[in-house]
């Protein structure tokens, strides 16, 4: 309970960067709120940022994040609503100082804005291999010299704690880099009920309220089986997390606002992206998400009890990207009658022209849209459809093969079977392939760092 | 018995685990689930995905929300960036499973029917 007696009332309004932008804003207007967070971080986001800062030693962290905050903060110091969010990217430093700047031009004197880094180690990489951090690949057990001279980013996913200190010295916003996307619930909750860090049990209930939380209206409506169930589509509700300082928690969202909250919108997205179930593993703590309780509490209102934990590892995970090649992707809308066999014929001739100007790729993709493109064997041979949309892909180490590949698409509009359209895009371009390699560090050679500064 | 999609009698997301997908799977009761733990073996999933699923699939159980875990491996096309699919994260093979035609007993009150395709009692999706 807080001081006043109430569960923290902890939300999230972003479950990736690209998410609604209005979102968040709604969240801090459209009802009570004690904290705001926000994930901005998918696996491959920090190498874009990486790339982003070798350019402009400035950036490397959510842009959006700070217009976000140019808009919001009148209400978040009005309502006393704190944020936490890992927006930092590859740079929270410079997160940190657009923000005082935006905090500068409102006037916004006392704002305490903490900063959470020594995620980012990618220029300790050598050190720590030569220190004999083997940095195997995780998934198959790689070596690392495979992809060493190609890493583009290395962050390590740090625990809840230096985002909870940063809170308890009186951070009003904090900004993280590579933190876990559950961590963002978490760390208020450490802040707030003075959990430990053996409390293995509330450690796993904090971490589950995040995983439900941290994909956005994923747990309100979005993406529901039961789709026709869910009203107010244009206006989802997103999650809120009411917890209490014994870890039991309700899963809601503000009143008036559209989608749905029921033990099974709840139910699904317990099990997105899971593993194995009794050890989702964190920096935090193990959670054992069979021993979760999910009971109805009323109108868009799900009771969470019973959850179980264990202790953390000794290691942190580490996501590291790396170039792996090219790849470019186009398409051609191919009209009736007779619309998959002539979608058939363009792409062999796409293929057959490319192979005989000489040009093979590693990997190539034919992909008919409104056929089989996402569900295969399943829905091939069903009813012929009226018009299908043909999409090609090539991957490859070479650009310029890829890039040749990308001048043979527009032809097939003159050099092939009639009722070929919708080349509008132009030339699809070659862009960089990023490969994901997943490791990990023993903790104790990794060392967060906290910073809280105070606007003046 | 009544062969009727699995849509009728569950509910199902997904998404990606590095190379592979995960599918999680959950009943609407317990009569249900007592058919999905029976009907839902590996070797089904993987035939049922065909040239989707190029690797082995996994099962978990997690009785407390009457529900399966597979974890389908290699079945992205690379995974994340790397991948030229339209789906390279996995997001439609939740509803790809559901798709899958199931015998249930005749006297079992479908608990999932109504509107559309996906609200049908039987027949195709």
């Amino acid at each position: 309970m807080t001081a006043t007696g109430r569960a923290l009332r902890i939300a999230n309004g972003q479950g990736f960067w690209g998410d609604s932008v209005d979102a968040p804003r709604r969240l801090v207007e459209e009802g009570p709120l004690d904290y705001l967070t926000l994930d901005y971080l998918a696996e491959v986001t920090m190498s874009i940022m990486q790339k982003a800062r070798q350019r402009d030693p400035h950036a490397g962290y959510a842009t959006d994040f700070v217009e976000l905050i140019r808009n919001i903060l009148p209400t978040l110091r009005k309502n006393g609503i704190r944020v936490v969010a890992n927006a930092g990217g590859v740079n929270p430093d410079g997160c940190r100082d657009a923000l005082i700047a935006v905090a500068r031009e409102q006037g916004a004197k006392g704002l305490r804005i903490g900063t959470v880094t020594g995620d980012d180690i990618l220029p300790r990489l050598d050190a720590l291999v030569a220190a004999g951090v083997p940095f195997v690949n995780l998934d198959d057990g790689r070596p690392f010299t495979d992809v060493r001279d190609r890493v583009l980013s290395a962050n390590v996913y740090i625990s809840s704690f230096p985002g909870a200190e940063a809170l308890r010295r009186g951070a009003d916003i904090v900004v993280s880099g590579r933190s876990t996307d559950p961590g963002l619930v978490l760390a208020p909750l450490i802040a707030e009920y003075g959990w430990s860090a053996d409390a293995w049990d509330l450690l796993a209930a904090g971490t589950i309220a995040g995983h439900i939380l941290e994909c956005g209206a994923q747990c309100t409506g979005g993406n529901f089986s039961r789709w026709w169930e869910v009203d107010g589509w244009d206006h989802l509700g997103y999650p809120i997390a009411e917890v209490e300082a014994d870890g039991t928690f309700v899963v809601t969202k503000h009143a008036g606002t559209g989608g749905l909250v029921s033990v099974d919108t709840v139910g699904e997205q317990l099990v997105y992206e899971m593993g194995d179930p009794t050890r989702y593993l964190t920096p935090d703590c193990i959670a054992d998400f069979t021993s979760i309780r999910l009971e109805p509490q009323g109108k868009d209102r799900v009771r969470v009890t019973g959850i179980r934990g264990g202790p953390a590892t000794d290691t942190y995970k580490v996501s590291i990207s790396y170039l792996e090649g090219y790849k470019a992707v186009g398409q051609l809308t191919v009209s009736g009658p007779d619309a998959e066999a002539k979608a058939r014929i363009c792409a062999e001739a796409i293929w057959g022209r490319l192979a005989r100007a000489g040009v093979t790729f590693e990997q190539t993709l034919t992909e008919l849209v409104g056929v089989d493109a996402c569900h295969g064997p399943l829905t091939r041979g069903h009813a012929t459809p009226g018009e299908i949309v043909l999409r090609v892909g090539v991957k490859d180490r070479s650009k310029g093969k890829v890039d040749r590949f990308g001048k043979e698409l527009a032809p097939l509009v003159t050099t092939g079977p009639p009722g070929v359209t919708g080349f509008a895009g132009g030339r699809p371009k070659a862009t960089e392939v990023l490969g994901y390699w997943p490791a990990l560090i023993p903790k104790d050679l990794v060392t967060p760092h906290v910073v809280v500064e105070e606007v003046r | 018995m009544k062969r009727v999609p699995l849509y009728a009698i569950a509910h199902a997301r997904s998404g990606d685990k590095g190379d592979g997908s995960n599918v999680g799977v959950l009943a609407y009761d317990d009569r249900g689930y007592e058919i999905l733990k029976e009907w839902l073996t590996p070797e089904r999933i993987k035939a049922h995905f065909g040239e989707i699923v190029k690797g082995r699939v996994d099962r978990y159980d997690l009785p407390n929300l009457r529900g399966i875990n597979f974890i389908l491996h290699d079945s992205l096309g690379g995974g994340g960036s790397a991948s030229l699919k339209t789906d390279a994260q996995g997001k439609t093979h939740g509803m790809a499973l559901l798709r899958m035609m199931i015998e249930v007993p005749d006297d079992y009150d479908l608990p999932s029917v109504g509107i559309m395709g996906a609200k049908k009692s039987g027949g195709e999706l």
